[in-house]
């Protein structure tokens, strides 16, 4: 089965991870900007983290037959640097224009303090004037509600169109908001900390999935990016059949990421012989 | 050996993922008693987790063997 890894931090990952995903049947993989675990102190050291993952990473991704896309943005632990983020927000249109980048992320909130918010502001302005596509972070843990709550006040009060934009990170508490204010919801699954494949089909089975993207964020900390594999097989499990995981974890990342001319790859349908 | 506070500050997410699980497993069992109209004809796994989760409710455990004792209070399920 072919499947989109539409949240992967590859540059915090090894190369065994792409020749197993590869393995696996992932197609393409899709690289937020975000937290490197250390707060940076130069624009100049994003502008270089921005080059990496819009320039060099898809040559590493290729050698394993993995289309490589990425986002730009200052994530919201670093936004707390108001005139770092101003900085690197100068300079963000560059990449947008880069032939791999899919839009602005992962902006969003982490404590949801009024730096955060007004450079969650500055992003989506960004990404709606130049007519990108957004990818919100929402909280960890005891803060996903109430951040989760913020970043809807906030885009309510702005100029959006839902369609383009995507929030991550929901889970049970916080997905029924995402979707009834029309926009695209993300599951990302982790081995501790976030949704487990087994909720996450939870999900899948109550909640409508036209507007749902499932994906598991590997990054530096623990976090496995074969969780999205143990959801497909749990949702294959329950008896859902081979097309339906297909429209989920292949074809809805193409729906929401196709808004963006330079995602090339379509839906795809199985067909019995 | 760990701390009292090391103990908890170690174990408590994973501990917290582990009972999202068991809320999730019984939601997907309402719902699936739902969808289907009808319930299990024997729901004695499903009360053998609620006696379960109620023995480790109890504050107090002089020997500090809940492992222990839910391993033999699960042995009763074939």
């Amino acid at each position: 089965m072919q499947i989109i890894q539409p949240h992967y931090h590859a540059i915090a990952r090894t190369a065994q991870d792409y020749e197993r995903m590869s393995m696996s049947g992932v197609v393409a993989v899709c690289e937020p900007a975000f937290w490197a675990g250390f707060d940076r102190r130069h624009p100049e050291t994003f502008i270089d983290y921005f080059a990496q993952i819009s320039e060099f990473e898809p040559t590493r991704a290729a050698e394993f037959g993995i289309r490589h896309f990425c986002w730009v943005a200052v994530n919201p632990k670093e936004a707390e640097n108001v005139e770092l983020t101003n900085e690197v927000l100068k300079q963000m249109p560059e990449f947008l224009d880069k032939p791999n980048c899919l839009g602005v992320g992962e902006t969003g909130l982490h404590k949801s303090t009024p730096n955060e918010i007004a450079a969650l502001e500055a992003h989506v302005e960004m990404a709606m004037k130049h007519d990108q596509l957004v990818l919100i972070h929402t909280p960890h843990l005891s803060d996903k509600a109430h951040g989760t709550k913020t970043v809807l006040e906030v885009l309510s009060g702005m100029d959006v169109n839902p369609d383009k934009i995507w929030i991550d990170h929901v889970e049970e508490e916080t997905i029924e908001w995402v979707l009834d204010a029309g926009y695209w919801a993300g599951m990302t699954l982790y081995p501790v900390t976030k949704c487990s494949p087994r909720r996450a089909v939870d999900i899948l089975e109550k909640y409508p999935t036209e507007r749902l993207l499932v994906n598991s964020s590997a990054d530096w900390g623990p976090s496995d990016p074969f969780t999205l594999q143990e959801c497909i097989v749990e949702y294959r499990r329950r008896g859902h059949a081979v097309q339906e995981a297909v429209e989920i974890f292949h074809n809805n990342p193409c729906r929401f990421l196709g808004q963006n001319p330079k995602w090339d790859i379509k839906p795809i349908r199985i067909t019995e012989e | 050996m760990l701390s009292p506070k090391q103990t908890l500050d170690t174990y408590f997410l994973e501990a917290r993922r582990d009972l999202l699980e068991v809320a999730a497993l019984l939601d997907r069992y309402d719902e699936s008693v739902s969808r289907e109209g009808h319930k299990a004809k024997d729901e004695s796994k499903l009360e053998s987790l609620r006696e379960a989760m109620q023995l480790l409710a109890k504050p107090d455990h002089i020997k500090s063997n809940r492992a222990e004792q839910l391993l033999t209070h699960f042995a009763k399920i074939n």
